[in-house]
Order: structure tokens, then C-alpha cells, then sequence
């Protein structure tokens, strides 16, 4: 072409790329290889969650809070009834608290498990998303004894969790594909109750994070790819409303845990790991530890869990039901279960912000109420929103096959993006 | 920043430091549930925005969130039970108009309430480990326009966009101000009290036309369960004593 100019290059990255981690539609522009721009179009997976909560009554969203960030399900229902509970001024039951404590960081380890699956198969290691799902598997199994539901638990209720834990934990049945020696390794640990079962994986876990940091830590393809790739400054990091192992990677020591504790954070034992650097290889550390971190918080809440039994949801029928057997025989219990399932309570007018370290970052829950058993407003301040709109800021001058170490270690799932 | 973060200061002092500095700036102050909120004029909106993440007594180095609230609508509700029940039976419940049962058509219209569109900011200082509730209202309620914090926290940006997209709240100043969530080209502001839950228009392919076609949405409203207020004593109780703790700090 005589005479022709030279013009930047425009790239539609997604939204079906398998880099993009759902449904991320990014228009880049590029000059040679190296970003100019980026402009992440998201939206693709809205589905209102927030109007959506405003016509139900409060106990009815429960469930979509599941369904935001969908890798770490229990974080955000943790969020949700913080925030009513907080209106109303009630407080889960000492048992319930830990076992809240405990599946927050089943989910943390659940949600990193996928993340350096998924992270690593980006950047191009296939092997670490099998081992990554092998653990998962188990922990998803936890979630399944314990509420019957793999994923979208509803778990968490306002005042408590639904139901205590099981005495026994699942087994396999033979069929064709788990029989005899297989069979019997998959379930050596599943022979008592799911405390039994969890001490048994955390006194196994770390070997198997072991497993996953001999894979990556040290791989010279992975350094390459992660080391001084989307450098994020402290002051970036606070500007752009960071939180989590954003933050974190970047240097600043801010963990809600730690700093605002809520459920039993307060009582257990456990350590901040911080970047030096915050690039995308102090960001996979951080995380790593935290996988380290959370084991050994569960490892504490089983056996506080184990020497303590209790209520584990609050004997105010207003807001939870009544038991079963009671209701068989008592006329109000009967009442207060068909005005609960049906009407839901009035959560007093007034609004409240309550956050939780959900996986991701700070996942906060700003809820207004008018008296009424609907929420008036609902915001939920998901924790990948702000890290995604600072991308642009961030990757340019990268070059293109950064941007995808840079969605990876953003950590990013559409649910909680779009809502 | 390896110096110890220090344990969450009592709200009280939070309110007595912002009530010495900014005086009558700011246009409340209330503290509840150990949440302090502040209300503020959207004129001053960024002066005061600039001077909380800058003054050494404040320092709220993060905005952690910020989103639109449309106050249409409330405290109402759909089933009055202090009135005459028996002439109407269940149907007093299950006509309402409140959110969720309304259409497209018989969305509520020319509706003019003052103050209806604020905006809420939450704010967070990691070295005094507070936070902070900023709540501005549109002064004007056809076109609100508050100014835009992009220029003291760049991570607002995107947070500005939702409530432009959702609430149609136009941010003075927005470099980027585009719609974010909704479909490319939608019409409407779909979070406002008076856009139907159901929407407007929904999509499918047309095997004629060979292409995917917007029509009418062709479901019906539906909500199962009334929009209910009661007055419950016990929580009248729990403000009262909430009132005296907070005097007693």
C-alpha cells in the first residue's frame, strides 16, 4: 500500500475466548504486539440480582448470592446474611460461627484451587488444572454432605446455617468406574463423620499444595511468563479500589480477617501472606499461601467443632424455623414456619454495609431497608468489578499474551462482574 | 506498611472529628449500628471527597464502593393490615403496584418526589482501619447530576458508569461515562423503581428474518409475595438501646 499510514490495530479479545474467563469481551488496541488500550465490554452475564432481591422477601436471595461469584459460593451468602443480621441485630450461635469460619475457607481453598487451574492452563501448564480439580473434588464433597448441594449450597441463613453438620460423611458406591482398590482409597476417609473426613484432607493438603508449587514455583516457563508482568503499585493498588490478594500482592498488609474480624476469625490462628513486587508471580504466591493459611484455619475449626456442640442457629422463630418435631405438636411453631417460608420477617428500616474477605477480595453487601420483608435496596460490591476496570491502566504497554496472564491473575468470574 | 493497623475506632469519634471539621458542610451526621454516614450537598461533593482522602485525620486512601440508590417508593407497602381487612380479602395483597408487578405500559409515570436519586459512596481508611458512608442526593430529580469522584479515586470510574447505567445518575466530569451492564443499545434505566422487573423487550431468533429480533417481552409480571411492613416492637426496643449505648461512648 503506497503511501499508507500506519494505524494501531483493533482486537476483539472474547467474549468466547477460553482465556476470558466467561464472557469478558475486551476490544484491544495494539500497536505491533504491545497493548495501547484496553477496553473491557462486560455486562454479558447480568441478570439483576439486586432487582431481582428487591421483590422476594430476604431469605429468597439467599440462593442467588450463590450464583455471583460462583467459584467461591459460601463467601458471598456470608456476606448477605452479615448484612441482615446486622439490621436486625441478632448474632449466630458461638457453633455456628465456626463452621461458617470453616466453610469460608473451604471456599477460599476451593476458589484458588480453580484459580491456579485455570491460571496455569492459560499460561500454558495443563497438568496443574488435573491436580488442582482432584482436591477440589473433595472439598465439593464437603459442601454436598453438608447441604445436599455441590455448588449452590444456601447454606448460610440469617442467624446460623440451616443444619448441623453430618455424622457420617458420603460414600462411593461401586459401579464400573470406582470399584475395588479404587473404591476403597476413595473412601479411606470417608469411613466416619466429615470432621473425620476434613482432619484427614488437611493433614494431607499441604503435601498436595507442594504438589502444585513444584509444578509452578520454580518453572522457568512460569517465571517467564508471571515475574514483572502487571506490576501493580501500592498506590494503584489503594487508588483502584484493590482488596484481596490484589492488594495484598501488592505490599499492603489489609485482610478483613485480620483486621475487622467477624464469625471466629478472632480465635483462630493464622498469618498474612503479603508481595514484595505485585506482578502476577508475587500475586500466585500470595495466593498459595493463603491455600497453606486456610488449611490451617480449618485444621482449628475442626476441632473446636469436634469439642463443642451446640445450637447452631438462633431459637428465634421469627427468623428461623422452628424444628420439625416441634412443630408436630406446637400450634404457634406451626404458625411461625408458615410465616416465615411464606411472608419472610421485616428486617427494621435503616442500612448497613457488611463485608467479608470473600476469596477474590473485599465482597460487601450494602443493604437498605424500609421495614418492609423485601429489601428496598440491595448492593453487592463484588470484589473482581474494580480489578477489572483497572486494566486498562494496568496492562499498557504489556504485550498481548500478558493481558491474559493479567485476567488470570485478576482472578476474575463473570458472576460476581455482571450480577 | 509494615506498622500495625490499629483496632476500629469507635464510630463516635469518627463523627466528633468530621462534625469539628466540616461543620456545616456536611448535612448529617448519623451513626448507627457502628456505621457513621454523612450526607453532603453535591456541589461540595468532591471538596469534601478530596479533603477526606487527604486530611491526616481521615485518610481514606480507598473508595470501596459507590452505587445509586432510587428512593422511589419508599416505605410503602402493598398490604395494609391497620385498615379494614375483611371487605377485600386476599386481593389487597396481590394487586399492589409495587416493584416487580408492574408492565412496561402501566409503569408509573411523571412520578416527581423530592430527593429521589442519591448517591452512595463507601469509603475506606486503611490506616485507621474506619469506614465511611458519603451519601449525596441529586438535587435535581429529572435530569440528576452529581459531580464525579473519577478525579480523587480513578476507581470509581467504573462504579459511575453502573449507577449511570442503572439508575441514569449522570456523573459531571465522567471521563468515559458509557453504559456498562446492560445490552448495547437498551433503552431505559432498568434499576429505577418504575422499570418493570420483567423489562421491556426480550430477545429471539426469527427463522424468517434469519436473525435475532427484539419484541415485546411476552411474560407476565409475577410476585408471590405481598411487599409487607410491620411495626415490630422488640425492634423499637433494640433502637432505644442502641440509642443509649451510643450516648454512653
Amino acid at each position: 500500500m503506497a503511501g499508507g499510514e500506519i494505524r494501531n490495530y483493533t482486537m476483539n479479545f472474547g467474549p468466547q475466548h477460553p482465556a476470558a474467563h466467561g464472557v469478558l469481551r475486551l476490544v484491544l488496541e495494539l500497536d505491533g504486539e504491545v497493548v495501547v488500550r484496553a477496553d473491557p465490554h462486560v455486562g454479558l452475564l447480568h441478570r439483576a440480582t439486586e432487582k431481582l432481591a428487591e421483590s422476594k422477601p430476604y431469605n429468597q436471595s439467599i440462593g442467588y448470592m450463590d450464583r455471583l461469584d460462583y467459584v467461591s459460593m459460601m463467601c458471598n451468602e456470608h456476606g448477605y446474611v452479615r448484612a441482615i443480621e446486622k439490621l436486625m441485630g441478632i448474632e449466630a450461635p458461638i457453633r455456628a460461627q465456626y463452621i461458617r469460619t470453616m466453610f469460608d475457607e473451604i471456599t477460599r481453598i476451593l476458589n484458588h484451587l480453580m484459580w491456579i487451574g485455570s491460571n496455569a492452563l492459560d499460561l500454558g501448564a495443563m497438568a496443574v488444572f488435573l491436580y488442582a480439580f482432584r482436591e477440589r473434588e473433595e472439598l465439593m464433597d464437603c459442601y454436598e454432605a453438608v447441604s445436599g448441594a455441590r455448588m449452590h449450597a444456601t447454606y448460610y441463613r440469617p442467624g446460623g446455617v440451616y443444619r448441623d453438620l453430618p455424622d457420617r460423611m458420603p460414600q462411593y458406591r461401586e459401579s464400573p468406574w470406582h470399584k475395588g482398590k479404587d473404591l476403597k482409597r476413595l473412601n479411606a476417609w470417608r469411613e466416619g463423620s466429615m470432621l473425620d473426613f476434613l482432619d484427614a484432607f488437611t493433614d494431607d493438603f499441604p503435601r498436595r499444595v507442594d504438589e502444585y508449587e513444584e509444578l509452578l514455583t520454580t518453572n522457568r516457563i512460569w517465571k517467564q511468563r508471571t515475574v514483572g508482568i502487571g506490576v501493580v503499585s501500592p498506590e494503584q493498588a489503594l487508588a483502584w479500589s484493590m482488596s484481596g490478594p490484589m492488594l495484598r500482592g501488592s505490599g499492603i498488609e489489609w485482610d478483613l480477617r485480620k483486621k475487622q474480624p467477624y464469625a471466629a476469625y478472632a480465635d483462630v490462628d493464622f498469618d498474612i501472606p503479603v508481595g514484595a513486587n505485585g506482578d502476577c508471580y508475587d500475586r500466585y504466591l500470595v495466593r498459595v499461601e493463603e491455600m497453606r493459611q486456610s488449611n490451617r484455619i480449618i485444621k482449628q475449626c475442626v476441632a473446636w467443632l469436634r469439642q463443642n456442640p451446640g445450637p447452631v442457629i438462633v431459637d428465634n422463630f421469627k427468623v428461623a424455623p422452628p424444628p420439625r418435631a416441634e412443630m408436630k405438636r406446637d400450634m404457634e411453631a406451626l404458625i411461625h414456619h408458615f410465616k416465615l417460608f411464606t411472608e419472610g420477617y421485616c428486617v427494621p428500616a435503616g442500612e448497613a454495609y457488611a463485608a467479608v474477605e470473600a476469596p477474590k477480595g473485599e465482597f460487601g453487601v450494602y443493604l437498605v431497608s424500609d421495614g418492609a420483608n423485601k429489601p428496598f435496596r440491595l448492593k453487592v460490591r463484588a470484589p473482581g468489578f474494580p480489578h477489572l476496570s483497572s486494566i486498562d491502566e494496568i496492562v499498557k504497554g504489556h504485550m498481548l499474551p500478558d493481558v491474559v496472564a493479567m485476567i488470570g491473575t485478576y482472578d476474575i468470574v463473570f458472576g460476581e462482574i455482571d450480577r | 506498611m509494615s506498622e500495625a493497623t490499629p483496632a476500629p475506632a469507635a464510630p463516635s469519634i469518627l463523627a466528633e472529628r468530621l462534625a469539628a471539621r466540616f461543620g456545616g458542610r456536611i448535612a448529617g451526621i448519623v451513626t448507627r449500628l457502628g456505621e457513621t454516614t454523612i450526607e453532603v450537598a453535591a456541589d461540595d461533593l468532591v471538596g469534601i471527597a478530596t479533603a477526606l482522602r487527604d486530611d491526616p485525620d481521615f485518610r481514606f486512601e480507598q473508595l470501596v464502593d459507590l452505587c445509586g440508590v432510587d428512593y422511589l417508593g419508599y416505605g410503602e407497602d402493598e398490604w395494609r393490615t391497620s385498615q379494614e381487612t375483611t371487605g377485600t380479602g386476599f386481593s389487597r395483597g396481590v394487586e399492589g403496584q409495587g416493584p416487580g408487578r408492574f408492565k412496561w405500559d402501566e409503569r408509573p409515570r411523571d412520578v416527581a418526589i423530592p430527593r429521589r436519586f442519591a448517591v452512595v459512596v463507601h469509603l475506606l481508611s486503611i490506616s485507621h482501619n474506619r469506614r465511611l458512608r458519603v451519601r449525596c442526593f441529586c438535587p435535581d430529580d429529572a435530569l440528576p447530576v452529581v459531580p464525579s469522584l473519577t478525579g480523587v479515586w480513578p476507581g470509581a470510574n467504573w462504579f459511575e458508569r453502573e449507577a449511570f447505567d442503572l439508575f441514569g445518575i449522570v456523573f459531571e466530569g465522567h471521563p468515559d461515562l458509557r453504559r456498562i451492564l446492560t445490552d448495547y443499545g437498551f433503552v431505559g434505566h432498568p434499576f429505577r423503581k418504575d422499570f418493570p422487573l420483567i423489562g421491556n423487550v426480550e430477545v429471539r431468533y426469527d427463522p424468517e428474518q434469519k436473525r435475532v429480533v427484539y419484541q415485546p417481552v411476552s411474560i407476565e409480571p409475577r410476585v408471590n409475595v405481598a411487599r409487607v411492613i410491620r411495626e415490630d416492637a422488640r425492634w423499637a426496643q433494640a433502637r432505644a438501646e442502641e440509642a443509649d449505648q451510643w450516648q454512653e461512648n
